[in-house]
């Protein structure tokens, strides 16, 4: 009856009061000010401390700079973890997105001071350059986090994944009862059409959304728009096989979104972990040859 | 002729029949008088195989052995319609075909059992009763137990040919009727059920519904909105404003609105309701408890009515439960031959519900006190009253104690039986209070609105209270005139005093109580309209209503109103027209206040004017804000306006905390799925994808936790729960996979699963490839390593309850397009139109 006044009652109202914000604007750009003073900071720091005999990854002051930039890489590395773990408590993903988006892209200035300038065939550089590699790829994957969802929204038109394909089946159903009255070659043409994998096309047509194979555009060659027209069935198939092109096109087009959404991953991710075998070796080096 | 009985029982359901069995036991002369050829006609008519439970579960089954010395009886445990009947049937005695002798060993008790015996006519009184069956045949018996129900009674058509064999009034299986044309007459659930049964397209019937009105009132708005797809799908046909005029072989003769029509017709469901028989009951000399058509036979507590030597019990008692029926047979029975009364079955619950209570007072006891004491009970017998108190929490408070808390979850309603509380008026304040007396009642805000507690209330003095939970209080207001008027009465008094506080006392106030009405207003009906002249004052007592305005010929949305607010003030105070247009987002029921008599008021109390001029002023700035977008060249305000209708129309006007999808930000990556499966057992409660979306606002399908939720409507096991955060949550325990609450919820949100089996975990996943990763796991993981044993439970979104941090599904969104939101704070310009990216 009398309750203890322990519920969540303040925590939910905070966050149904909590603006609406995207990870990018996330507690009004405080990642990107944390960002924005360590990168100020750690540039002043290399300006005006006399390093000998010139800077270097060796010097003390390299030692600070480098030991930030591992911290923040393996942090930074285990927003993978942190995605996939759903724990109890605090925490928001979007806040870690923020963070991870800001942070990284400050140990463009921490690297690059940490190195002194200093490029060579080496595993120190092997480790600079997979950096950047990571990091480049991370600058297209928040372009297109910012860019890219709008579309996908207006694409899928209320549709889920499942709704497209059935869409396309029972247009698929439709078709193949309505090319019965049909001759041999206009029938070929949407057998061929119904046979093609809806997924043909690899991942290249996947990421550029050209299908010069597709069957069904094909056969819509052979169905020319008759004025008036004058066959029944044949004007019947053509105006189906205009459905399917839009629904196919419909999912390609939704293919293709996801598709750039998630190709930076296949860059980012394996490029991090072979960072940070390279600053495992990097570092071990370093201390081996002290 | 036959002997002089002790006592004869007619109707042979769970209540008779326990009867029947106690007095074989108890070796008195008896004979049980059923009216077909078989017991237990209404769990008989049950369909095949139905699961029958066993409720309340706390409830001691008496006529099982419930004290000493009285060897176990007659046996009742949920189970199937042909387990119960069976063993039923060898307590009686009786062998019926139709039902399969239940193994293991069940005991007869040589019960003098009559099946087709029909009752016509009960003369005489106590000591020697004359009963007139349908075969001609008289019987005598000292006295008479009526166990006869409700159901057998069916209401028939009225129209000429009422008699024909096609009509019927019930369905076994739908599946038994193939090929047929079928006319279902009456749209209650029953008889859309039935409908919908018959229209499966397999079968190849041709079904059609007569509806004599144009909606569904009498159905559950589940039923009502299948039977109307139905009817869009072609499956079967509903006739509006159509009622039956003659049943003929083979056709059936309609009125409708514009003339008489046949149409042909092999079969008749009528499921137009039944009545207890009250005529026949009447004719003995038994009175009921008023005219009203549902009303019940007066009854002592030994369940005696007006006519001595004439007990009532189950069903036509008011006890549909078969629990209470089984028990009232053995109670009566025990009545009769001992002379008194045993202590009811409930009497242990009750010591229960009385055992927090100082003193050490037996159950009478504090029945009578809170009878006595708290007025809203003043109209109850004392069945009703043990069976209110059976539902209900009783305690003690000392003074100072907190009772509720202002922002808690509750929706019960507390009555004082002695000493007087606090009520914390002011949230910023809490010295400032107002009390509330003994035999007073309070919490009824939450009970009416669903909301939460307005505020904090403490014990005054030491102070015992009972609290009804919200099915208790409504069944209390529905079965009592008296409790109804005075919880409507106080309810409304105290909404206004604590909306325009402001030092107004009660007196103050009497008249405009007095002539307040509530009104009903259904989902979407207008209750101002922009530019009339009417002058009344609305408080919002439930649901919710949106505000409108006229701008540049279109309609704009202007606010949201939450229930426990008011509107209507400006064109009472200023004496301007309508300046907006409200109208209701859900079903709601306002208050309705003269406002010539606010006015007056008005005038007496200055400090009232100044406050109602300021929240005048605030609406006015809004309203003044939102007309001055009205240039915008990004069409910012029209944006605004279709984005609120339509996440009202997605029932956000109805939640308290719903999950939307900013598809401005949403990537698809459902982490949001992922999440919400690995924070409960590994399945989500939520479907990303589908559900609509508006200007790249998705309402997904997932729980909006509805202030009044109808997947509570009707849960068997009660097990669906508003929690102490607001979240509606079902418990796993007790949720026996019926179904019901997913076909109730409007939003689809609810879906029915077996637990599934646990997963590897993430690192064991991520290093070695074990199990099937973060999120749910396929259909074919679940099957190949679950339980197939493991029975489908219902379950939905419980907002991650108890899980700290919040809700996992925002949480978990890495790009901050998950959001969750309540309608009175997200439906508001800056927020609609926020610049998120």
């Amino acid at each position: 009856m009398a309750s203890v006044p322990g519920n969540r009652f303040k925590q939910d109202e905070r966050r149904r009061n909590a603006d609406h914000v995207s990870f990018l604007k996330h507690r009004r750009y405080r990642w990107l000010w944390i960002a924005v003073l360590l990168c100020l900071a750690t540039g002043l720091g290399y300006a005006l401390i006399d390093q000998e005999p010139r800077p270097n990854g060796g010097s003390w002051y390299g030692y600070t700079l480098g030991t930030i930039g591992l911290g923040l890489i393996v942090w930074l590395s285990l927003l993978g973890i942190r995605k996939r773990k759903i724990t109890a408590g605090n925490w928001s993903l979007k806040a870690w997105t923020s963070a991870h988006v800001y942070l990284g892209l400050a140990l463009i200035v921490v690297g690059t001071l940490h190195t002194g300038f200093q490029i060579g065939w080496n595993v120190h550089t092997l480790a600079y350059f997979l950096m950047l590699l990571v990091i480049i790829s991370g600058i297209y994957g928040v372009i297109v986090y910012a860019t890219l969802p709008t579309t996908l929204s207006n694409n899928r038109n209320e549709m889920t994944r499942g709704e497209m394909l059935e869409a396309l089946t029972a247009i698929d159903r439709q078709l193949e009862s309505a090319a019965q009255p049909l001759g041999r070659q206009q029938s070929d043409l949407v057998i061929r059409a119904l046979e093609q994998d809806v997924f043909y096309g690899g991942a290249w047509g996947r990421l550029t959304g050209t299908y010069p194979g597709c069957a069904t555009n094909r056969a819509l060659g052979g169905f020319p728009e008759v004025a008036g027209g004058v066959d029944g069935a044949s004007e019947r198939v053509r105006s189906l096989l205009v459905k399917r092109a839009e629904q196919l096109a419909q999912i390609r087009r939704q293919l293709r979104i996801r598709a750039l959404l998630e190709i930076w991953l296949f860059i980012h991710i394996p490029a991090t972990i072979a960072l940070l075998a390279a600053l495992f070796a990097h570092v071990v080096s370093v201390f081996y040859y002290w | 002729m036959s002997d002089l009985y002790e006592v004869a029982i007619i109707g042979s359901g769970p209540a008779g029949m326990s009867a029947a069995g106690q007095a074989a036991k108890r070796g008195m002369a008896h004979v049980l008088l059923e009216k077909t050829d078989h017991l237990s006609d209404t769990i008989y008519k049950y369909q095949a195989g139905k699961f029958v439970m066993a409720t309340p579960s706390n409830l001691a089954l008496r006529a099982g052995g419930y004290e000493e010395g009285v060897s176990a009886g007659m046996q009742f445990d949920e189970g199937t319609r042909e387990n119960i009947l069976g063993i039923w049937n060898q307590h009686c005695g009786v062998n019926d075909p139709t039902i399969p002798v239940v193994e293991g060993e069940i005991e007869s008790w040589g019960v003098n059992v009559k099946l087709n015996a029909e009752v016509t006519k009960i003369e005489g009184d106590k000591g020697d009763f004359t009963i007139t069956l349908k075969s001609g045949e008289v019987l005598k018996a000292k006295t008479i137990i009526l166990a006869i129900g409700t159901q057998g009674n069916p209401n028939k058509l009225r129209c000429p040919g009422a008699d024909h064999p096609m009509i019927t009034s019930q369905l076994d299986d739908p599946a038994d009727h193939y090929d047929k044309h079928i006319t279902v007459v009456g749209t209650g659930d029953a008889g859309i059920e039935n409908a919908l049964g018959l229209a499966e397209p397999a079968l190849g019937n041709t079904v059609t519904i007569l509806n004599r009105g144009k909606d569904f009132a009498k159905a559950k708005q589940r039923n009502a909105d299948w039977l109307t797809e139905a009817d869009a799908d072609g499956k079967l046909k509903i006739r509006y404003g159509t009622s039956p005029a003659e049943v003929r072989d083979g056709e059936m003769v309609l009125e409708t609105e514009t003339g008489e029509e046949t149409i042909p017709c092999d079969l008749i469901i009528a499921r137009i309701g039944s009545q207890p028989p009250r005529g026949f009951i009447e004719s003995m000399g038994v009175e009921f408890t008023s005219a009203d058509r549902s009303a019940f036979p007066v009854l002592s507590p030994v369940f005696e009515t007006t006519k001595a030597g004439i007990f009532v019990i189950g069903a036509l008692a008011g006890y549909p439960l078969i629990k209470h029926c089984m028990n009232q047979g053995f109670d009566v029975i025990e009545y009769l031959a001992s002379g008194e009364s045993p202590k009811p079955a409930d009497e242990p619950l009750l010591e229960e519900v009385f055992a927090d209570l100082p003193g050490n007072k037996s159950v009478d006891y504090w029945l009578d006190v809170y009878q006595k004491n708290v007025s809203i009970f003043g109209g109850l017998s004392t069945l009703q009253m043990r069976e209110l108190m059976l539902d209900s929490t009783c305690k003690a408070f000392g003074p100072g104690e907190v009772i509720f808390r202002r922002n808690e979850q509750g929706s019960s309603l507390f009555a004082i039986a002695s000493g007087s509380v606090a009520v914390e008026v002011d949230p910023n304040d809490p010295s400032i209070t107002v009390p509330i007396g003994e035999g007073s009642i309070f919490g009824e805000v939450g009970l009416i609105s669903g909301r939460r507690r307005g505020s904090t209330i403490r014990a005054a003095e030491d102070t015992i209270v009972v609290e009804l939970s919200r099915k208790a209080a409504l069944k209390l207001i529905s079965s009592s005139p008296e409790a109804n008027d005075a919880v409507t009465r106080i309810s409304i008094e105290r909404q206004i005093l604590q909306m325009f506080g402001s030092g107004l006392t009660p007196a103050d106030i009497a008249p405009l109580v007095e002539s307040a009405e509530t009104v009903q207003v259904p989902a979407g009906k207008v209750v101002i309209q922009e530019g009339d002249e009417d002058k009344d004052l609305f408080i919002l007592r439930l649901g919710s209503m949106l505000v409108e305005k006229d701008i540049g010929g279109r309609q704009i949305f202007l606010s949201y109103l939450p229930a426990g607010s008011f509107f209507g003030e400006m064109a009472v105070i200023d004496g301007s027209k309508r300046t907006a247009t409200v109208k209701a987002s859900v079903k709601s029921e306002v208050i309705k206040l003269d406002g010539e008599m606010f006015n007056a008021l008005l005038d007496t109390k200055p400090q009232l004017r100044s406050k109602m001029l300021e929240v005048m002023e605030g609406r006015r700035q809004t309203n003044d804000f939102i007309e001055s977008q009205k240039g915008d060249v990004g069409g910012a305000l029209e944006l605004y306006t279709k984005t609120a209708k339509f996440l009202s129309e997605q029932g956000i006007g109805e939640a308290t905390d719903a999950l939307l999808i900013d598809e401005k930000l949403c990537i698809g990556c459902d982490n949001c799925e992922r999440a919400c499966a690995d924070a409960h057992e590994g399945l989500s409660r939520l479907d990303r994808e589908a559900g609509k979306s508006f200007a790249h606002l998705h309402v997904p399908t997932s729980c909006r936790h509805c202030e009044h939720p109808h997947c509570m409507a009707d849960c068997p096991p009660n097990a669906i729960r508003r929690g102490a955060d607001g979240e509606v949550s079902i418990n796993a325990e007790t949720c026996i996979g019926c179904g019901n609450c997913k076909s109730f919820c409007p939003y689809g949100v609810i879906r029915m699963d077996p637990v599934p089996p646990k997963k590897p975990s993430l690192l064991e996943w991520l290093f070695f490839g074990k199990g099937p990763g973060p999120g749910e796991a396929s259909y074919s993981w679940r099957k190949k390593n679950g339980d197939p044993d493991l029975a489908k439970k219902a379950i939905k979104c419980d907002m991650c309850a108890g899980i700290d941090g919040g809700p996992a599904c925002v949480r978990a969104c890495p790009t901050g397009a998950a959001i969750r939101v309540s309608p009175d704070k997200f439906l508001t310009f800056a927020k609609i139109t926020e610049d998120v990216e």
